[in-house]
């Protein structure tokens, strides 16, 4: 409900904030200045973009413009420190401060006539953007997402028609550029209305393509967009790199719960039963966030809650192969209600970090996954106590 | 999106071809090529492959489209619920 409210109200940019665990987006930062109120969270008014200085990553020179300002020109080399910045972030290190200022770049000696794209101010955006158009002569409209990527900002509308239109505005686009073309991704078509844009500014949008990638033969084949343009990918490779973050963001609760299964198991019945509650629920979580995602394709089912269980089916069958040579009937039946349940609940988190699932279906598949998970927990915690009482009983 | 479905007949999406021109917006910012052009008009052609972001609705010039769109995560959601319920999320202090 939140976030559809704050989609409507996108002409004043909210810097709304990520839920925690969500991966796809990184938290976002500060309010800015004209906010009413300040969002009931998020670090200290540090994180916006701020200006466009000598500091900003790949700095060359300023550039004058025709109408008499300056912008800053940038390289399209990324250096080392750009890679381990990139490389951080996907592990969650500095991830909310990641971001580069708002406004008008030029790639090479851009003119008049030169190509305007549009991006977000996640630092990884705006470096991938650069590095890929290396050898053009072209715009970079940055906007103040507060440096979250181009389709989670939108998804919140501040990758928005009113954070589009304000650049355009502060930058003054319309005297740096002849023509009236702005070419956005096509993820970003969540939060901006063309036809608005279009209206206020005079400035046509047109949604270019998914990935930066594509960038170059779209721009060389004027300015076509081809089917492959705008088909969603989500490879191997795609979701592998979603997945760093995802443990990271998962090592806090999973500490907790070790720690719980730890005292559970040591004091009712030593310390093999503690190691071999831990292996099994470690298990399931890796499972869950690891192996899950990389074999989403291949397992059964639409709903990712099935998918988790499958494989945390699968790691149960491991699990009781290689510690369970001295359960009981009820702590074999616990292993195998409770691990498949673990990793559900994981893999359903994977929700956030697609490209394809629904809000309503993830809230259909919510409310029947969530109070199964919660029954086989609980239920895995009664037939563990039998287990207990039958092993004590001798 | 090849190899990738979610769960079928779940989408809000709606579009009212009475009042659509035809202008091809939808087909250009949806990402899942759910419409096609028939005639003057565009269709729904892949109804379970929307996601509901919410482009096509908000790209339409005419508002032929409604849908009710959102960000499809599991963990906003719970927070959300949470919240409803006045309790804090787990290990966070954030809102979605």
């Amino acid at each position: 409900m939140k976030i559809r409210r704050i989609k409507k109200i996108e002409k004043r940019p909210t810097p709304s904030c990520c839920p925690p665990l969500s991966s796809c987006c990184p938290p976002a930062a500060a309010p800015p200045a004209t906010l009413e109120k300040p969002p009931c969270c998020g670090p200290p008014a540090t994180t916006h973009g701020g200006v466009i200085t000598e500091k900003v990553p790949g700095f060359l020179r300023w550039m004058p413009t025709s109408e008499g300002g300056r912008v800053a020109q940038i390289a399209s080399e990324l250096t080392l420190s750009d890679h381990l910045g990139a490389c951080k972030a996907r592990w969650g290190i500095g991830r909310m401060h990641y971001l580069v200022p708002p406004g008008l770049y030029a790639i090479g000696t851009p003119d008049a006539e030169a190509p305007v794209l549009v991006t977000a101010n996640y630092k990884m955006s705006y470096d991938i953007l650069r590095s890929t158009l290396r050898g053009r002569n072209l715009w970079l409209l940055v906007l103040e997402t507060f440096g979250v990527n181009v389709w989670c900002a939108a998804g919140k509308g501040t990758f928005g028609t009113g954070e589009l239109l304000t650049q355009i505005k502060a930058t003054n686009l319309a005297g740096i550029v002849n023509h009236r073309q702005l070419i956005l991704p096509i993820l970003g078509a969540p939060g901006v209305a063309a036809h608005t844009v279009k209206k206020e500014s005079g400035f046509n949008v047109r949604y270019g393509t998914i990935r930066a990638a594509d960038l170059p033969v779209y721009l060389d084949n004027g300015q076509v967009t081809t089917p492959s343009m705008r088909e969603l990918t989500f490879t191997l490779y795609e979701r592998l790199v979603l997945l760093p973050v995802e443990i990271v963001h998962a090592v806090k609760s999973a500490a907790i719960i070790t720690l719980l299964l730890f005292l559970l198991g040591f004091f009712s019945s030593g310390s093999t039963a503690a190691s071999q509650m831990i292996f099994a629920y470690l298990g399931a979580l890796y499972t869950g966030i690891v192996v899950g995602p990389l074999l989403l394709p291949w397992l059964p089912g639409r709903s990712f809650a099935v998918k988790g269980a499958s494989v945390g089916l699968l790691w149960a069958l491991i699990c009781y192969q290689l510690v369970g040579a001295d359960w009981n009937i009820p702590q074999t039946l616990a292993a195998f209600l409770a691990l498949p349940a673990v990793s559900a609940f994981y893999t359903l988190n994977f929700t956030g970090c697609t490209t394809y699932t629904s809000p309503n279906g993830v809230k259909k598949e919510m409310r029947l996954a969530m109070p199964l998970m919660g029954m086989a927990i609980l239920s895995s915690a009664v037939l563990l106590a039998v287990g207990q009482w039958l092993v004590m009983k001798g | 999106m090849k190899g990738f479905h979610y769960l079928k007949d779940v989408t809000t999406l709606q579009l009212q071809e009475e009042i659509c021109i035809g202008c091809g917006r939808c087909l250009e910012v949806c990402p899942h090529q759910v419409f096609v052009l028939q005639g003057k008009k565009a269709v729904i052609a892949l109804r379970d492959d929307c996601m509901e972001c919410g482009a096509c609705q908000l790209n339409c010039p005419v508002a032929a489209i409604s849908v009710d769109a959102g960000v499809g995560c599991a963990t906003g959601l719970i927070n959300d619920w949470l919240r409803e319920h006045n309790l804090r999320a787990p290990g966070g202090d954030c809102c979605s």
